[in-house]
């Protein structure tokens, strides 16, 4: 008689349990490319967030580092017209979906949590078109960074390098000490990751923000692009011969196990250090590009609403808004490496170089010197960046010498807009 | 007169139901193949960026396609690639189908070795051939371990070479499966001749160069066709040996035009690209339909 009525109950609760889900938000379906250990790991906080609130998660992962092949099932979705509730996105693509008219309009929780205040105004340019919210932002990385072995530096005497010159004499200096001087990986989206850093060395923010955002055919050909290109050629004359093809991981492995001094990277690598059980400070330094303090070149996950049925408003809002809580990005970026997408979350969770990253990130916030990443389609849209990308990488791999590459910078520019 | 209706509907059924069940696949192949043919042509005439739209352009898409440097790399090592591996697949594959055919022990051992990579997917070949070529951690590194330390192959990391290192991959890939053509060939050729020929004195060399080879003419035109439309879709080998590079130097039309339409958002100059890759490929092609639809008459 118990156990019938054991039975009975549960099943009685597991009906309750159904139909309360049912009654409450419905669900969401998420398609990212958040599948490697760590990511994913920082998305199942998300996920947990959204379950307490009972709305369900229909996982949609795609792998494949840039979102490529998630993007060419977006594609089909899309023409298929049963679009996803949410799409992790990046930068100009934000607003090429924006323009196809299959967003969401996100303004009313937008207003009534204040989002126009904490978000840094050059994130809002993506998460935001034609004035309207249609996307929140996850995390921020930044790409204008140089990651080092510290007992390596300390080994031959190096300092940390404050100027362009100096960095270049320390990376001699490891040259003739027998080791690799910088780790690099040949593929074009690294060697354009390096040349974010290298032209704000060059020219400071505001040659970037002209030659890479306003896209001024002078200032692409001009002499200061040129002296960008010849500081890259001052580089490759850094890296070990193999080099071409590896991907980033590998190389930031090449400097935690000693191999290699530097590397130059976006802070997705300091998770590789910190999985290697590596202390910032300790074992190794983050700094930025030398030339480029106070300077933040960023891109930004985000994830992109799209226009969904009536029944599912409600989970998509909820979602949103769970994205944008204090406590989710701090969760989220502390385990992600990157920092928040807002500036008044408190940092006291974050390490050091996470502390660093979040108060350069606000003063660059304030100073206008927060610029979007040209490596990481945060400057200019897909066409564009790719034709930088034909550039940066024939000069790196040796085609084009410095002058030939700003005179084909342009042409490339010209010909992709 | 009621028996012969019946019959007449029987053979007016078994006319029909051969066309009634071809004709699902004919309709999906119609406008899976040859509708979606037409609509990439009409494509590459739109501003389509990251999906279809249909604003007409006229020939814009194709002036700035023949305006890229990377587009005209790509053609030249298309025309670099195709070339090395038709002809090196087809004299490694002749050798290799003579050799065996000179009823040895052991020959239904080493056929299959040989056709073994083909039946690798292009990736794995790829994957192999990265590996084995990389002088970190491949052949050269290996000779190094041996005490060969002058030994220098790292054409996989420079630009001038790394297409030669696609043609190795590939050629290794494919001769297998072009001496079984080859064998074939040299199954099908009627032995009295040669024995005739044998009688009047013909060398071995003159007999292969005089009687064999030229009977192997169909042999040598399907070869033909399957390498280079191999060649001309080649797309995966690439993806998996070098990635496109070092930089872009092993860029090839298939890769060009993935990448434009999916990750540079340009689906118009990608779909150009295609059209100009089906002319290519339909530049061999048809002539070669035409030859062999013709003779049977």
């Amino acid at each position: 008689m118990r156990g019938y009525l054991g039975k009975t109950l549960t099943i009685a609760a597991v009906l309750a349990m159904s139909a309360g889900i049912a009654r409450a938000e419905g669900s969401v379906e998420v398609l990212h490319w958040w599948t490697s250990g760590g990511e994913a790991a920082a998305l199942n906080v998300l996920k947990q967030d959204l379950q307490k609130e009972g709305i369900g998660w229909k996982d949609m992962p795609v792998a494949g580092g840039g979102g490529e092949q998630a993007m060419t099932v977006l594609r089909a979705r899309v023409t298929a017209g049963d679009p996803p509730t949410a799409v992790q996105m990046l930068g100009y693509d934000i607003q090429d979906w924006a323009k196809q008219g299959v967003l969401a309009n996100l303004d009313d929780i937008a207003a009534k949590d204040g989002w126009d205040k904490v978000v840094p105004a050059a994130l809002q340019k993506f998460s935001k078109y034609d004035g309207h919210w249609i996307a929140v932002p996850v995390d921020v990385h930044s790409t204008n960074w140089v990651w080092a072995n510290k007992k390596l530096l300390d080994g031959l005497g190096i300092a940390q390098p404050k100027t362009w010159d100096d960095f270049v004499a320390a990376l001699q200096k490891v040259k003739d000490a027998g080791k690799i001087p910088l780790a690099m990986g040949g593929q074009p989206w690294q060697e354009a990751t390096m040349f974010d850093g290298v032209v704000l060395s060059v020219g400071g923010p505001d040659f970037y923000k002209k030659a890479f955002i306003d896209l001024d055919p002078a200032t692409l050909g001009g002499p200061q692009m040129v002296e960008a290109f010849k500081r890259m050629d001052q580089l490759k004359g850094f890296v070990d011969p193999n080099f071409s093809g590896r991907d980033w991981n590998l190389a930031t492995a090449m400097v935690i196990k000693g191999d290699a001094a530097f590397q130059m990277m976006g802070d997705w690598a300091k998770g590789e250090f910190l999985r290697a059980n590596m202390k910032p400070g300790v074992d190794f330094m983050c700094f930025r590009t030398p030339g480029t303090e106070g300077d933040v070149t960023f891109n930004s996950d985000q994830f992109v609403m799209f226009k969904v049925g009536k029944d599912q408003q409600a989970a998509q809002n909820a979602m949103a808004e769970a994205v944008m809580s204090p406590s989710f990005q701090s969760s989220f970026n502390v385990v992600k490496g990157s920092v928040p997408a807002r500036t008044d979350v408190p940092d006291t969770a974050f390490d050091d170089c996470g502390k660093m990253a979040m108060a350069q990130l606000k003063q660059a916030n304030d100073k206008g010197t927060l610029l979007g990443s040209m490596a990481h389609g945060h400057a200019n849209p897909a066409a564009v960046k790719n034709a930088i990308y034909d550039v940066v990488t024939a000069n790196f791999n040796g085609d084009y010498d410095a002058e030939r590459a700003a005179k084909e910078l342009v042409k490339a520019v010209a010909l992709a807009q | 007169m009621a028996r012969e209706t019946a019959l007449d509907l029987r053979t007016r059924l078994q006319e029909w139901i051969p066309k009634l069940v071809l004709a699902p696949s004919v309709a999906v192949m119609l406008v899976f193949v040859y509708g979606f043919i037409l609509f990439t042509a009409f494509l590459s005439f739109t501003d389509s960026k990251i999906l279809p739209s249909y604003g007409l352009v006229g020939w814009h898409n194709y002036w700035r396609l023949f305006q890229l440097p990377t587009w005209s790399l790509a053609i030249e090592n298309l025309a670099i690639f195709a070339a090395l591996y038709i002809v090196i697949c087809s004299v490694i594959g002749l050798t290799l189908a003579i050799l065996l055919d000179q009823k040895i022990r052991g020959e239904g051992m080493l056929r299959p070795i040989y056709l073994y990579p083909m039946a690798l997917s292009f990736i794995v070949t790829g994957t192999a051939w990265k590996w084995l070529l990389d002088p970190g951690i491949g052949l050269e590194h290996t000779l190094h371990l041996w005490g060969w330390t002058s030994f220098h192959f790292a054409w996989i990391k420079e630009s001038d070479f790394a297409i030669y290192t696609v043609v190795i991959a590939a050629v290794w890939q494919t001769s297998g499966f072009v001496m079984a053509m080859f064998l074939a060939g040299l199954r099908g050729i009627d032995n009295e001749i040669l024995k005739a020929a044998q009688m009047d004195g013909a060398s071995n060399w003159n007999l292969y160069r005089r009687i064999i080879i030229p009977q192997l003419r169909p042999a040598f035109l399907s070869a033909f066709v399957i390498l280079s439309h191999l060649a001309v879709k080649s797309y995966d080998l690439v993806v998996a040996l070098t990635g496109g590079g070092p930089g872009r130097a092993t860029e090839l039309p298939a890769t060009f035009m993935y990448s434009y339409t999916f990750t540079r958002n340009e689906m118009g100059v990608g779909a150009a690209s295609a059209v100009i890759m089906l002319m290519t490929i339909a530049a061999i092609m048809v002539p070669y339909l035409y030859a062999e639809l013709k003779e049977p008459k």
